[in-house]
C-alpha cells in the first residue's frame, strides 16, 4: 500500500485511492479479455467456435436465474476454501492443507452430530456445535502447521500438503470403521444426519446457507485484516518478518492465529458440505474444494473480499463446464485449459501493477 | 441390438397413444416428446474401466434415431452432480436421467427425483427401495459371474495356480469377485490360490502399480483387478510378462500378450431396453438386476493368454452360468476356517450381496 504520502494532500489522496481501485479493477479485466482471446485461438486451433463456446459459458454460468444458482452454490465452498488460503498468506505462510482440513471439519461435524441427533437435540443447537466441532478440528489441524513453522521451522507449504493427506487417512480410518453406519455397505459412510437437521436453502433460491456464511466470513476477514491492529501487525509480519520481530511483535501468535482462522474457514466449509449436501461424511468429501481454493485466493491476490467475485467466476465455470461438455462433446478438461490460462495470464499481468502512466501520473508531482 | 425398434413413426405412434390415454401413469406424457437421455460419469469416458463400460453403451444408443444423448464427465459425487443432472434437465430437456456412479444416489438423485417427478432417474448400483420415489430407480449387473469366468480360464492357463487380485476396497462387491474369482480358478486348477492386495482407494494408479509389481514378485503369474481403472493394472502385468484378466470394461489391447479374458458389463442391454420402453410410452422398470441369465454381463473376447483348455473350460462356464448354475456350492469356509456358506446358494441371492469375507484359497486379509 503506497496510500497518501504526507506530502499529498487531502484531496489527492481520494484520487489515488479512486485511481488505485480502478487499476485494481483495469488490470484483471484486461487480464480476463487476454486470457480469453488466447483460450480462442485454442479452440479454432482445435476446430471449434469461440463464439459458441463464450455464449455457453454465459447461458452455463449466468445467462438464467437457474445458471446463476448453480454458480453461487459452486462458489459456497470456494470462498471458504480460498479464504483458508488467502489469510494466512497475508502473514507470509503458503498453507496449501486447506483439503484435508475440510475433510477433517466434515468428518468431525458428522462425528459431533451422531450423539445429537440420537439424542434429539434441537436442531439450530446442533447445527452449532457440529459447525464448532468442524472449525475446532481444522483450526487445530492448520494451526498445527503454523506451530511447526514458528516453532520447529518445519516449512508450512509440505507440512499442511502432508497433514492434509494424513487427514484424508483419518477421515477414511473413521469412516471404515468406528464411525461406520452399518448399512452403508458398499460405501462406508457416517450415521446421516437425517432430513430434519439438513441444512436448506437460502429461502426463494437453491443455493445453500454455505454460500451466505461465506460472504460474511470474507467481509469480516476483510475488517480483521484490513482495519484492525491484528490485521496490520499480520500484514507487517507478512511484509518482512525480523522487522516484526524487531518491533517486538507476537509473530509466533500471528502465525498460528491466521492458520487457525484458515482451518477454521475450510472446517466450516466441511460442515456445510456435510450438513447442507451430503448429510453424512464419507470419502465424497474428498472433492478438490480445497485445491481450487489455492487457485481463488491467488487470483484475489489474497484480499478477502475479492476471493468472493472470483470464486463466483470459478463456480460460473464449472457450472458450466458441463454444458460446454454436453453441447459442443468437448472433453471435461477444456475447461481446466481455460482456468489454466486465466491463471497464467491474471499472475503475468501482476507485473502491470504501478506500471501503466494512467494510473500513477498524479502522483509523480507530488513526490519530492 | 435386434430389440430395438425405434423410429421416427413409432415415436410418433407412442405419442399418439399418449394422448388418447389420458390415465397413463404421470410422467409418460414425455413419450410425445423427443427422448432425452443425460448420462453423468464420475471419471473420465475413457478410462478403460467403468465409466468407458458405459460409455460404450451410450454409443450405440446414440445411433437409435429419436434419442438424443447428453453426456457429461469427471462429476464428482457432491451437490456437483445435482447440478449437472438438473442443468441437463433444465437447460437440455433431458427426460431420462443415467447416474452412473455408486455415490450419486443418496442424496442427489433421490432430492432430484422428488423434484422432478415428470423425469425419470436410473441410476447404476442396487440402492432403490420401495421407500425412494417411483421416478427413480436401479440398475445392476452381477459382475461377479464373469469374475468367475475369468478365474476358470486363469486357472488353466496359469502354469504356477498363483494368481493375483489388486482391489480397491474391502467392500462386498469387490469381495464377491475375489471369491468368485477363486471359485472359478478351482474348478480349474484344484489347487489355485488367489493373493490379494488392497489399495484402499478406487483410483490410486501409483500403488495399484506396487500391488501388481509385488503379487507378480510373489510368483503370480495371472494379474487382475477390481479398481476404477484397470489400465494401469494390467499394462504394467503385461510389462512384467505375466497373464491378465480384465474389469469393466475391454483392456484386451493394452496386453497383446498376456490378456486371457475380461469381467464386463454389457449396459447396452439395460439401456437399449430403457429406451425402447420410453418410445413405446411405458414405465421403466424400478429395479432391474441381472447376469449372464440375461445378458447383462460378458467376458471379453479371449486373448493370446488364453490356451484351448482355457477357452474350452471358460465357455462351459459361461453356458452354466447362463442357465443360473450356482457359483456357490457349500461348505465353504472363509481364510480363517470358519464355514460361511453351508448349502448352495442362488446366483442373486441377496445374502451374497452382503459378504464379509475372504473364502478359503484367497491368501490376504480385509481388515
Amino acid at each position: 500500500m503506497t496510500v497518501a504520502s504526507p506530502s499529498v494532500p487531502i484531496h489527492r489522496a481520494t484520487s489515488v485511492r479512486t485511481l488505485k481501485l480502478a487499476e485494481a479493477i483495469f488490470v484483471p479485466v484486461v487480464a480476463l479479455i487476454a486470457s480469453a482471446l488466447i483460450f480462442s485461438l485454442f479452440l479454432l486451433v482445435i476446430g471449434q467456435s469461440p463464439l459458441d463456446f463464450f455464449a455457453l459459458i454465459w447461458t452455463g454460468g449466468f445467462g438464467s436465474s437457474f445458471s446463476l444458482q448453480q454458480s453461487l452454490q459452486r462458489a459456497a465452498p470456494l470462498i471458504l476454501t480460498g479464504l483458508a488460503f488467502a489469510i494466512p498468506a497475508r502473514i507470509g505462510l503458503t498453507i496449501i492443507g486447506a483439503e484435508g482440513a475440510l475433510v477433517l471439519g466434515g468428518l468431525s461435524a458428522a462425528a459431533m452430530a451422531i450423539p445429537l441427533v440420537s439424542g434429539g437435540a434441537p436442531v439450530p443447537i446442533t447445527w452449532i456445535f457440529m459447525a464448532l466441532a468442524a472449525m475446532a478440528a481444522s483450526g487445530f489441524w492448520i494451526g498445527l502447521a503454523g506451530w511447526l513453522r514458528h516453532y520447529r521451522g518445519v516449512n508450512e507449504t509440505i507440512s499442511s500438503l502432508l497433514l492434509s493427506y494424513i487427514a484424508i487417512a483419518i477421515m477414511n480410518f473413521f469412516v471404515e470403521g468406528a464411525l461406520r453406519d452399518p448399512a452403508s455397505a458398499n460405501k462406508p459412510s457416517t450415521m446421516p444426519i437425517g432430513d430434519a437437521y439438513r441444512i436448506g436453502a437460502i429461502p426463494g433460491t437453491d443455493v445453500h446457507w454455505g454460500f451466505a456464511a461465506g460472504i460474511l466470513a470474507a467481509i469480516a476477514l476483510w475488517v480483521l485484516m484490513s482495519r484492525t491492529t491484528f490485521g496490520f501487525a499480520a500484514r507487517m509480519t507478512g511484509g518482512n518478518v525480523r522487522a516484526a520481530q524487531a518491533q517486538g511483535l507476537p509473530v509466533g501468535f500471528l502465525m498460528v492465529t491466521c492458520c487457525v482462522i484458515a482451518g477454521a474457514c475450510a472446517g466450516l466449509a466441511g460442515f456445510f458440505e456435510v450438513a447442507a449436501i451430503h448429510g453424512q461424511a464419507n470419502a465424497s468429501l474428498v472433492a478438490g474444494y480445497g485445491f481450487t481454493g489455492i487457485l481463488v485466493a491467488f487470483l484475489a491476490r489474497h484480499n478477502p473480499l475479492m476471493v468472493i467475485p472470483i470464486a463466483i467466476l470459478f463456480g460460473a465455470l464449472a457450472a458450466a463446464g458441463g454444458l460446454v461438455q454436453r453441447r459442443m462433446g468437448m472433453p471435461d478438461a477444456t475447461v481446466l485449459v481455460l482456468q489454466g490460462i486465466i491463471f497464467v495470464v491474471l499472475l503475468a499481468s501482476d507485473t502491470l501493477y504501478g506500471r501503466i502512466k494512467f494510473f500513477q501520473a498524479d502522483l509523480r508531482g507530488d513526490r519530492t | 441390438m435386434s430389440h430395438i425398434n425405434l423410429s421416427r413413426r413409432s415415436l410418433l405412434k407412442a405419442g399418439a397413444a399418449g394422448l388418447a390415454a389420458a390415465a397413463l401413469p404421470v410422467g409418460w406424457a414425455q413419450a410425445q416428446s423427443p427422448l432425452t437421455i443425460g448420462t453423468v460419469y464420475v471419471g473420465p469416458r475413457d478410462d478403460f474401466g467403468w465409466n468407458q463400460a458405459h460409455s460404450v453403451a451410450m454409443e450405440i444408443l446414440k445411433k437409435v434415431p429419436g434419442v438424443t444423448v447428453i453426456e457429461e464427465e469427471n462429476v464428482a459425487e457432491t451437490d456437483a452432480v445435482s447440478q449437472s443432472m438438473e442443468s441437463m434437465i433444465n437447460l437440455d430437456g433431458a427426460n431420462l436421467i443415467l447416474a452412473t456412479s455408486f455415490g450419486y444416489y443418496s442424496p442427489f438423485v433421490v432430492e432430484l427425483a422428488k423434484k422432478y417427478p415428470d423425469v425419470e432417474f436410473r441410476h447404476a448400483a442396487p440402492l432403490w427401495t420401495d421407500a425412494d420415489p417411483a421416478n427413480a430407480g436401479s440398475y445392476f449387473c452381477y459382475l461377479n459371474q464373469a469374475h468367475y469366468v475369468d478365474g476358470v480360464a486363469a486357472g488353466a492357463a496359469s502354469p504356477s495356480g498363483k494368481l493375483g487380485f489388486v482391489a480397491a476396497k474391502p467392500i462386498p462387491s469387490v469381495l464377491s469377485n475375489i471369491n468368485s474369482f477363486l471359485l472359478g480358478a478351482r474348478k480349474t486348477n484344484p489347487n489355485a490360490t488367489v493373493q490379494v492386495i488392497f489399495t484402499g482407494e478406487w483410483s490410486m494408479p501409483v500403488r495399484e502399480a506396487e500391488a501388481t509389481n509385488a503379487l507378480v514378485d510373489a510368483g503370480c503369474d495371472v494379474i487382475t483387478c477390481h479398481v476404477d481403472g484397470p489400465k494401469v493394472v494390467v499394462e504394467t502385468a503385461e510389462g512384467r510378462g505375466v497373464k491378465t484378466c480384465g474389469h469393466n470394461a475391454s483392456q484386451a489391447p493394452l496386453a497383446p500378450n498376456g490378456f486371457i479374458t475380461g469381467a464386463e458389463y454389457k449396459w447396452a442391454t439395460i439401456y437399449s431396453m430403457y429406451a425402447d420402453l420410453l418410445a413405446k410410452g411405458e414405465p421403466l422398470p424400478n429395479f432391474v438386476a441381472g447376469g449372464y441369465h440375461n445378458d447383462m454381463i460378458q467376458n471379453t473376447p479371449y486373448g493370446a493368454g488364453a490356451t484351448p483348455e482355457a477357452i474350452a473350460a471358460a465357455d462351459a462356464a459361461i453356458a452354466d452360468l447362463v442357465a443360473k448354475k450356482p457359483i456357490y456350492v457349500g461348505p465353504l469356509k472363509d481364510n480363517a476356517g470358519n464355514v460361511v456358506i453351508e448349502g448352495e446358494m442362488d446366483n442373486y441371492d441377496p445374502v451374497l450381496d452382503g459378504m464379509s469375507y475372504l473364502l478359503e484359497g484367497v491368501v490376504g486379509s480385509i481388515t
